[in-house]
């Protein structure tokens, strides 16, 4: 869907991206991930052409950017931003329908279309249509962004460190709703962060970089399973690797059929990074298991969290 | 929804209105008064114009010499701020600050020779005093709209023209109009020199009072462009506080 090929860009004397290649397939979330300065937002923003590559070949669909006008491609991509960037003196519905109104999409389409994204994104329409930015706090705020960016059904999704300013929890839910959202929708995501655990939890594909190269790119499985190399295994994190690792399972890949564990039943969609919490938290060595109806489903064992051997 | 107390007795604004009426329509009737308080004075009332008529016609100088520098001032606000004009924002801004150092009358003395006597110096010259506030205030309010929003308004692909008219003004108008009512209250003031190159103004009173040693008449003149300029002044207040009504939502 969205083609790099050799991409490079300079500011000054500063190589900014530099020969980056990169094909992103329709239906992928990807994450380009790095230390600041690592030219992920460059890239990021190459491809909506906020920034505009000095060398290489960017192709969206197959044809090359710079045959579309900027905001025609702009419109075809939702764009999120940190900082939300929501129109202060637009109410919350006009700004959701910023892009379906450039689009000229009838009123009563964009109307029906707020309404389903605010429903969507768990903000009720009735009571949040008419309200200004100001009024929301900093996780509704960035739904709105959210919403905005989904509004005229775009064929891919940009976001640059959509969660980097909430709270831990409201993070890790607009993180699940988001995950939620891609699954659904199949919408092709390309999200930058400098937070592994973001990128770990959300893509299905990670891209590593440091001053404007790629360093690895592959799922978060191979990242954190075969590092390419040691800046790769430090940006990961030595310490918490194993825990990263059990991060990326869930209860359901280890789950033991039949036999009654005791205490409180576990979602069979649990990581197992959560499981360990609990075993050592209920300091137990079995948890019981209920699927998605809530029917029991098995037990956990302590001693399965480590898997068949690698 | 609130509704403004629109007919406060503490909102001073229809009280200045009513001064600035009554007082322009009771000074023909107030000779005895200034005739007690300067006694010396043989003509203590300005009778060649009626005060109504003066104020009309000030008024007329300030609105057009205020548009003018409005659209001109603005336009150059916006086109120092756009990328192709970025380079040429020094020499505005220099020149601007030129034509409001250089005092309205100097200005006066230049035009007169050239375009002759009556209102059209006075415009020209009260139109370049006027610019500098405006010009700042444009370039002011544009600065502080959010980065934030801004490259929201690009990423969502509005066209340059789109991201100036929906975002970038409606979000400077706060900044931008105080500028325009600088320089108009400044402007109410300065119209008055409109008088010494033969246009009628407010100013007409005073220059006349002031070259013939006629205290009263300097006063009557100076009373009248006083009110005008606090009316405007609270008019401008209260058009300004209707502007952001998505901060008070």
């Amino acid at each position: 869907m969205i083609e790099l090929q050799a991409v490079g860009k300079a500011f000054g004397a500063t190589q900014a991206v530099d020969g980056v290649s990169l094909t992103i397939e329709r239906g992928e979330f990807v994450v380009l991930i790095g230390p600041s300065g690592s030219g992920k937002s460059t890239l990021l923003k190459m491809i909506n052409r906020l920034v505009e590559h000095d060398r290489g070949k960017i192709l969206f669909l197959g044809a090359e950017i710079r045959s579309f006008r900027p905001e025609d491609i702009r419109r075809r991509m939702g764009y999120a931003i940190q900082s939300t960037g929501l129109f202060p003196h637009w109410s919350v519905a006009r700004n959701i329908a910023t892009v379906p109104e450039l689009l000229g999409w009838p009123a009563p389409r964009i109307a029906a279309r707020v309404d389903e994204l605010l429903t969507l994104l768990g903000l009720e329409p009735q009571a949040y249509r008419g309200r200004y930015p100001h009024q929301l706090s900093g996780g509704q705020q960035q739904r709105v962004g959210v919403a905005r960016a989904l509004a005229a059904d775009p064929e891919a999704l940009l976001m640059d460190e959509p969660f980097g300013a909430l709270d831990p929890i409201t993070r890790q839910t607009l993180q699940d709703e988001l995950a939620h959202i891609h699954r659904a929708s199949g919408k092709t995501i390309v999200l930058v962060t400098h937070d592994i655990d973001e990128a770990l939890r959300l893509a299905t594909r990670i891209v590593l970089l440091d001053r404007g190269r790629i360093v690895q790119a592959g799922t978060p499985a191979q990242l954190l399973a075969q590092p390419a190399t040691d800046f790769v295994s430090d940006f990961i994190g030595r310490t918490d690797l194993g825990l990263r690792l059990l991060g990326l399972q869930t209860v359901a890949e280890r789950v033991r059929a039949g036999g009654l564990a005791e205490g409180t039943a576990i979602a069979a969609t649990l990581s197992l990074r959560d499981a360990l919490s609990l075993f050592v938290e209920r300091h137990v060595d079995q948890l019981p298991v209920v699927d998605a109806q809530g029917r029991a489903v098995g037990a956990l064992h302590f001693a399965d969290l480590l898997g068949p051997q690698r | 929804m609130r509704l403004p107390p629109r007919l406060s007795l503490r909102d001073p604004l229809p009280w200045a209105l009513a001064a600035l009426m009554l007082l322009v329509l009771g000074l023909p009737s107030s000779k005895p008064l200034f005739a007690a308080l300067f006694p010396a004075l043989d003509r203590p009332l300005y009778e060649q114009d009626s005060f109504v008529a003066l104020l009309w016609a000030h008024a007329g100088i300030v609105l057009l010499s205020s548009a003018a520098a409005g659209v001109i001032g603005i336009a150059a606000g916006v086109f120092v701020t756009r990328a192709v004009g970025r380079e040429f924002r020094p020499l505005v801004e220099t020149l601007v600050a030129i034509g409001q150092t250089v005092p309205p009358v100097a200005v006066l003395a230049i035009a007169v020779p050239l375009i002759g006597f009556g209102a059209w110096p006075a415009l020209i010259a009260l139109a370049l005093y006027g610019l500098l506030p405006i010009v700042r205030a444009t370039v002011a309010g544009l600065e502080s709209v959010p980065q934030a929003a801004l490259e929201a308004a690009d990423g969502a692909g509005m066209t340059a023209m789109q991201r100036l008219w929906r975002i970038e003004l409606p979000l400077a108008l706060p900044v931008l109009l105080a500028g325009v009512r600088t320089s108009v209250i400044i402007n109410i003031g300065t119209a008055t020199i409109a008088s010494t190159v033969g246009a009628k103004s407010l100013g007409s009173p005073i220059i006349v009072g002031l070259s013939g040693f006629n205290t009263a008449y300097v006063i009557q003149g100076a009373l009248v462009v006083g009110l005008l300029a606090i009316a405007t002044d609270l008019l401008f207040a209260r058009a300004g506080s209707r502007l952001e009504h998505w901060k008070r939502a």
